[in-house]
């Protein structure tokens, strides 16, 4: 498979929110407006980036038999340089997110593709897996973020599209959550089965 | 190269690499970013207080931690310009919240008028309803406490036969803001000697209370007095 195809598999036939459904923890609790749910894709698709090429390089000096501890402490040193980094340098986006950037070490995408695709393949196209997948998550957790805001807040990216009262503030909250990714799951495969 | 077989030597030298390598790694970026996120974190306060004590020039001075009649720890922010007092940030936490802990700044004059709020953590209130304490109460808004003062005017939701409106939907929220307003007016008209002792200034004692703006007409003034069962005599026969 040629690099571009990595790439584009992530983002569609394999997109990780759509059609894998992983990661769904992430996926519900940030993606209350559509900057917070970018700020979360992105800061995954740097750990799974790094992770990816890192856990490819060693794969042959890991034994079987402890490759998931290995994996796991090679993904939580990735996952608490982005922490350290994002609280020094984005101190409002580490405040938005709280929580969630540290349990970004057990989101099973990041494991989930350190052992299918890593495990088996080399660095370079690692990497282009970490961003394919990195940029799919981004792109549906940016989706469901802006629908919710949309429809809650009536703001798009926080620039207001129409007065916030005639906003249905059940978007905002949890259930609104789930029936936004349940409209989104069904439209993406309704596309992709036709295509 | 061929994967390395699964021997409890390998297992433990492979393991104990990568935790070290990783360990390090650590250590380097924390000792990298230490500086950043320690002024990060200190910028942060100090765009808090100057936003809570609105003066142009004024500078925030050390903490004093004082203990909140709910049993939390404030924070007392003297604001000086000049050497002289100008207010107090006061960071006060409630336990009232809808969810939890709610973190608010409350900067008053000294007189005891509220000058400014920013709310500091209300993670733990509904989004779209409690969230929106952060902008409810502000100047111009529906609950506008801004200049009020918690020694003349009654700071609870009107609910509660207060004067302040409640966020719509969400009056828990609201009565818990309010709280965390009235523990930092409890700390800093509780510990007024302490913080002002420090910067040589009168303090504004109980006698003036109120002696400001909400009570310049003699009836005004006549009714605070009555409210508080103190002070201002001399105002009042005036």
């Amino acid at each position: 498979m040629s690099k571009l195809g990595i790439i584009i598999n992530g983002i569609i036939k394999e997109n990780p929110t759509f059609v894998l459904l992983l990661g769904m923890c992430p996926t519900l609790g940030t993606t209350s407006s559509a900057i917070n749910g970018m700020s979360m894709g992105l800061a995954t698709m740097v750990v799974l980036i790094c992770s990816n090429i890192v856990i490819s390089c060693i794969k042959n000096l890991i034994p079987d038999k402890v490759h998931i501890p290995c994996y796991i402490v090679v993904i939580a040193g990735f996952v608490t340089v982005v922490q350290l980094l994002l609280k020094a340098y984005a101190p409002a986006v580490d405040e938005t997110l709280g929580l969630f950037i540290p349990l970004i070490v057990v989101n099973c995408i990041v494991l989930g593709r350190a052992e299918s695709f890593a495990a088996k393949n080399n660095p370079l196209d690692s990497a282009c897996d970490g961003i394919g997948i990195g940029l799919g998550f981004t792109i549906a957790l940016t989706l469901i973020g802006l629908c919710r805001e949309l429809l809650g807040a009536g703001t798009v990216f926080g620039a207001s599209v129409f007065p916030e009262q005639f906003g249905a503030l059940t978007f905002i909250l949890a259930p609104g959550a789930f029936i936004t990714l349940g409209f989104l799951v069904a439209i993406f495969n309704k596309l992709t089965k036709k295509a | 190269m061929a994967k390395l077989e699964n021997s409890l030597k390998n297992m433990v030298l492979s393991l104990t690499a990568i935790t070290l390598i990783v360990g390090a790694l650590l250590g380097y970026v924390a000792s990298v970013t230490d500086a950043p996120i320690a002024k990060a974190k200190a910028d942060k306060q100090a765009k808090a207080i100057s936003a809570v004590v609105p003066v142009e020039g004024a500078v925030p001075g050390e903490a004093v931690s004082a203990t909140a009649p709910n049993g939390t720890e404030a924070l007392i922010f003297p604001v000086t310009k000049d050497g002289q007092l100008v207010g107090n940030a006061v960071q006060a936490i409630t336990k009232n919240g809808f969810g939890g802990n709610v973190v608010v700044m409350v900067g008053f004059s000294t007189d005891g008028e509220i000058l400014g709020y920013s709310v500091l953590d209300c993670s733990n209130e509904t989004p779209g309803l409690g969230a929106k304490m952060p902008t409810w109460f502000q100047k111009g808004e529906k609950g506008d406490v801004i200049g009020k003062n918690p020694t003349t005017n009654n700071l609870t939701v009107s609910k509660d036969g207060g004067e302040v409106d409640a966020i719509t939907a969400a009056t828990i929220s609201s009565r818990a803001f309010l709280d965390a307003v009235a523990q930092a007016w409890a700390v800093v008209s509780g510990s007024a000697d302490a913080a002002t002792s420090a910067t040589q200034q009168v303090p504004a004692a109980e006698g003036d209370c109120c002696c400001t703006e909400a009570c310049q007409t003699p009836e005004g003034q006549a009714e605070c007095c009555k409210a508080e069962g103190k002070c201002c005599k001399e105002t009042v026969t005036e």
